[in-house]
Formats: structure tokens, C-alpha cells, sequence
């Protein structure tokens, strides 16, 4: 197997009394895309934005590339890290959205350009040379001077992967990027998923495109109730799940 | 013969303009004072933590539920009265400044926070801290978003300083109130001092205008 990359080792999130993450156990290696299915509610989502400290957590620890995410121990007590420490870690992960979340205020490019420049430092013309390459890769290159509200959903979604891709993560978290999208516009998104998954880079994906899921995921997680309910590669968990949960669910769920 | 308003307005002209000149520099300075001081109170109602943010919520609510003639008075009589001595221009500019920095404060509150989420959580997943977050995510935003309801307030505060003219500073509205005085022509220099205050105001909201145009995004 090659390089571990994350590791998650007992992590537990609640909001309030509700208790969302139930200890998660999980490590991700080096090229795996792992497709995380479940239905709602099941902490698919929490899961992810712990990963990149937009939530924070209550217990377990999470470690990218060996060095622990959000929290270090000082003592027998668990501190939060700080703002500054977090939002360099934030940017070793890159996250795209449901909702986009382009700035709408900014072009294709400048968007791409933000973190190469204030997070990177690089210079503008560097920055720029880097945003139009991605841009360029998913298929955008053309509209890198138009606003966001010029553009099409699948095309705002494709900025908005190319703008977390150009900071050259170490892991790329998606959060069901295309349920937002009218049903024409997803393919053109799964395609430049698909393109970064051939390219080697690491990713997991919340994601209800089961079929997607089945052709590009190298493992898929099943979140049920807060815990990883299955784990496994997709012809196997898709063709003969382990546990009846699993089996209600993909039952439940559309193969399209 | 009587003589004409033209005549009588030849004669008053450097009043006049001495009292426009007045009421422009009051409300510049309340203005720029009022919005340095409200963006403040704007960042606090926002981003304060528990012990800020209730002052300053106490003090945009009292602040914006008292008629600006009371601030006035209050500015210019109870700081003589504590030992402060400020001239009736500065006590008045300080009270307009006040008043604008309550509404201001509220304008940007509100800006700010009909931001979506989103924004800044995807400003964080890039890595950029809160400051970078504030400088080039949100405020921009944000600055478009309050632009008319803060040209909307800087015209109040022109038709606001006409109340300075009660604790004796020589504003326009002052100023004509002499001039009629002497010649009793109310009808004519009031009309003619509603018109300067219709173009100044008329001059802000095309200026507002402008700036929008030019800061609008494209869609």
C-alpha cells in the first residue's frame, strides 16, 4: 500500500447534545479516491469539514502527512492551534462546495489568483500563469476575465475546483459538488473530477452520484448514524454489501 | 419702490456662501467622522466578542432613538457644563459625527452579515486568515452592498446640520434667517436656501450613483 496520507483515529463531533461523529477510524493513502455515500444525516459532511477545521471537534485526533490538524496537546489538555497555524493547514487541504462559494465580486481568474497570492505570496504574474493553466483544465480558459454571475453553474463549480486545485493540495475534499447543478450541467463537473482523479490526486467525495461513485471511487465509505458502516472497494460494496444497512440504502438510492 | 430679490441677493451673496461654505464643512466632517467612527461601531456589532458587543449595541439604540436636535444640545451644553469648552461648531460637528456613526454602524452590521456563509468558509478552505478573509472577501462585498443606504445617510446629515443653527453656528440655515431679518423677504430666501440644500444633497446622490455604476459587478 502505498504512503498514508490522513489519518483519522477516534473522532467525535456533536452539536449540542447531538452527537454527529461517533469515533471515525480511518486512514487515506497516497492516490486513493474514496467516495463517501450515506444518507442525510449520517455525518458525511462533518466528517469532511473536520477535515479542514471548519468544524471544530470535540475528541479524537486528525493527522495530515503526520502532523496533527486543528488541536495539539500541551500537557495533559487539548488546545486549539491557532488562527494563523489552522489557516496554514487549511490550505494543504482544498475543499470545493456544494454552493460554489465563488467570490462574486472577483473574475474566473482573480478568484484562482487569491490564495496563490495572499496565501502562497507568489508573485502575480507566477499567479496568474498557474490560474490560467487551471483554468484552462477544466475547460475554462476562455472565460477566465467573466464574473461569476456570468457564469453557468457547472461552469462556476469547475472555477470553484480549479480554485482550490491551483493551490497545489495535498488532499482535495469534495462536498457534493453537484447537487446544486441542474442534472445537464453535472457531467461536465464529474469529468473534471475524473481528469484529477487519473492525474494521482488524492480526494475524498461526499457524494449521492452512486454511478459516479461506482467508476471512479478506488474505495468507498459508508457513513451510517455517525460511524463508518462499511469500507471496501465499490464492485464489492456496491454488488454484495456486508450489512443490511447498506443494502436498505443502496436500495433507497438512485443507480443513474 | 421696493427693491428685488435679485438686488437683495446680489447684496447677501458672501452671507450666503459664507453660510453654504459652513454647512458643507459640517457635513463633511460629520460625515467622514461619523463613517471612520461607524465602520468601528459596524466591526464591533459584527466581530465583538460578549463584552463588546452589547456597548455597542447599547449605544448604536439609545444613540439612534434620540432626535438629533437633543444630541445638539446636549453635545454643546452639557460638555460646557462638565467643563469641556466646545465651541458651538465643534460640539455640533461632534454630535452630527455621533448620530452618523449610530446609523453607519448599523449600515455595516447589516452589510456585513447579509454576506453568505459560504464566503468565508471557502476564503478559509484556501487558507487565507480572518483578516485576509475581511480585506478581500468580505468587505468589498460588503462596501457594495451598503453604498446606497450610506449615501442615503450622508444626506441626512446635510439636512441635519440646518439644526446646528440653534446653539449659534453661522450655517446656511442661520445665515438666511439674518438675511430675511433685514429685509423680510422669507418666501424667497427660504426658497432659495431649500433650492442650495436640494443641490448639495442632489450632488451626493448623483455622486452615489456614480460610484455604484462604477463598482457594480457584472452579471
Amino acid at each position: 500500500m502505498s504512503k498514508t496520507i490522513l489519518e483519522i483515529e477516534g473522532l467525535r463531533k456533536t452539536y449540542g447534545s447531538l452527537e454527529v461523529l461517533k469515533g471515525i477510524d480511518c486512514a487515506v493513502h497516497e492516490g486513493e479516491v474514496i467516495a463517501i455515500i450515506g444518507s442525510s444525516g449520517s455525518g458525511k459532511t462533518t466528517l469532511l469539514r473536520c477535515i479542514n477545521m471548519l468544524e471544530d471537534f470535540e475528541g479524537g485526533t486528525i493527522r495530515l502527512d503526520g502532523e496533527e490538524i486543528g488541536y495539539h496537546a500541551e500537557g495533559s489538555m487539548r488546545r486549539r492551534k491557532s488562527e494563523k497555524d489552522i489557516a496554514r493547514q487549511r490550505a494543504l487541504t482544498g475543499m470545493a462546495f456544494q454552493q460554489f462559494n465563488l467570490f462574486p465580486h472577483m473574475t474566473a481568474e482573480a478568484n484562482v489568483m487569491l490564495g496563490l497570492l495572499k496565501v502562497k505570496r507568489l508573485p502575480k504574474d507566477e499567479a496568474r500563469a498557474i490560474a490560467l493553466k487551471w483554468l484552462d483544465r477544466v475547460g475554462l480558459g476562455d472565460r477566465a476575465g467573466h464574473f461569476p454571475g456570468q457564469l453557468s453553474g457547472g461552469q462556476q463549480q469547475r472555477v470553484a475546483i480549479a480554485r482550490a486545485i491551483a493551490m497545489n493540495p495535498r488532499l482535495m475534499l469534495f462536498d457534493e459538488v453537484t447537487s446544486a447543478l441542474d442534472p445537464e450541467l453535472v457531467g461536465e463537473v464529474l469529468q473534471v473530477i475524473k481528469g484529477l482523479a487519473a492525474d494521482g490526486m488524492t480526494m475524498l467525495l461526499v457524494t449521492h452520484e452512486m454511478r459516479f461513485a461506482y467508476e471512479v471511487a478506488s474505495r468507498v465509505i459508508f457513513m451510517n448514524q455517525g460511524v463508518i458502516g462499511e469500507d471496501g472497494n465499490p464492485r464489492e460494496m456496491f454488488v454484495a454489501p456486508k450489512t443490511e444497512r447498506l443494502a436498505d440504502f443502496l436500495k433507497t438510492s438512485s443507480f443513474n | 419702490m421696493t427693491p428685488s430679490f435679485l438686488d437683495q441677493l446680489w447684496l447677501a451673496r458672501n452671507v450666503i456662501l459664507s453660510g453654504l461654505g459652513l454647512t458643507v464643512s459640517i457635513s463633511l466632517l460629520a460625515i467622514l467622522a461619523g463613517s471612520v467612527l461607524g465602520v468601528l461601531v459596524g466591526l464591533s456589532l459584527t466581530y465583538g466578542n460578549r463584552l463588546i458587543r452589547p456597548i455597542f449595541r447599547v449605544y448604536t439604540d439609545i444613540i439612534r432613538g434620540t432626535p438629533v436636535l437633543v444630541l445638539v444640545l446636549a453635545s454643546y451644553y452639557v460638555s460646557s457644563a462638565v467643563g469641556v469648552n466646545l465651541d458651538p461648531f465643534s460640539a455640533g460637528v461632534l454630535a452630527l459625527a455621533v448620530f452618523c456613526s449610530s446609523h453607519v454602524g448599523e449600515i455595516v452590521r447589516g452589510g456585513l452579515q447579509a454576506i453568505p456563509k459560504g464566503q468565508t468558509e471557502a476564503a478559509k478552505a484556501i487558507g487565507l486568515t480572518f483578516g485576509q478573509t475581511f480585506a478581500y472577501v468580505l468587505w468589498p462585498q460588503a462596501l457594495r452592498q451598503f453604498l446606497p443606504a450610506w449615501v442615503n445617510t450622508a444626506a441626512e446629515m446635510v439636512k441635519a446640520s440646518t439644526l446646528l443653527s440653534v446653539i449659534g453656528v453661522a450655517e446656511l440655515l442661520l445665515r438666511t434667517q439674518e438675511i430675511i431679518s433685514r429685509n423680510f423677504m422669507s418666501l424667497q430666501f427660504y426658497f432659495f436656501a431649500g433650492a442650495l440644500y436640494f443641490v448639495v444633497n442632489y450632488g451626493i446622490e448623483r455622486f452615489g450613483k456614480y460610484v455604484e455604476r462604477k463598482t457594480a459587478v457584472p452579471s
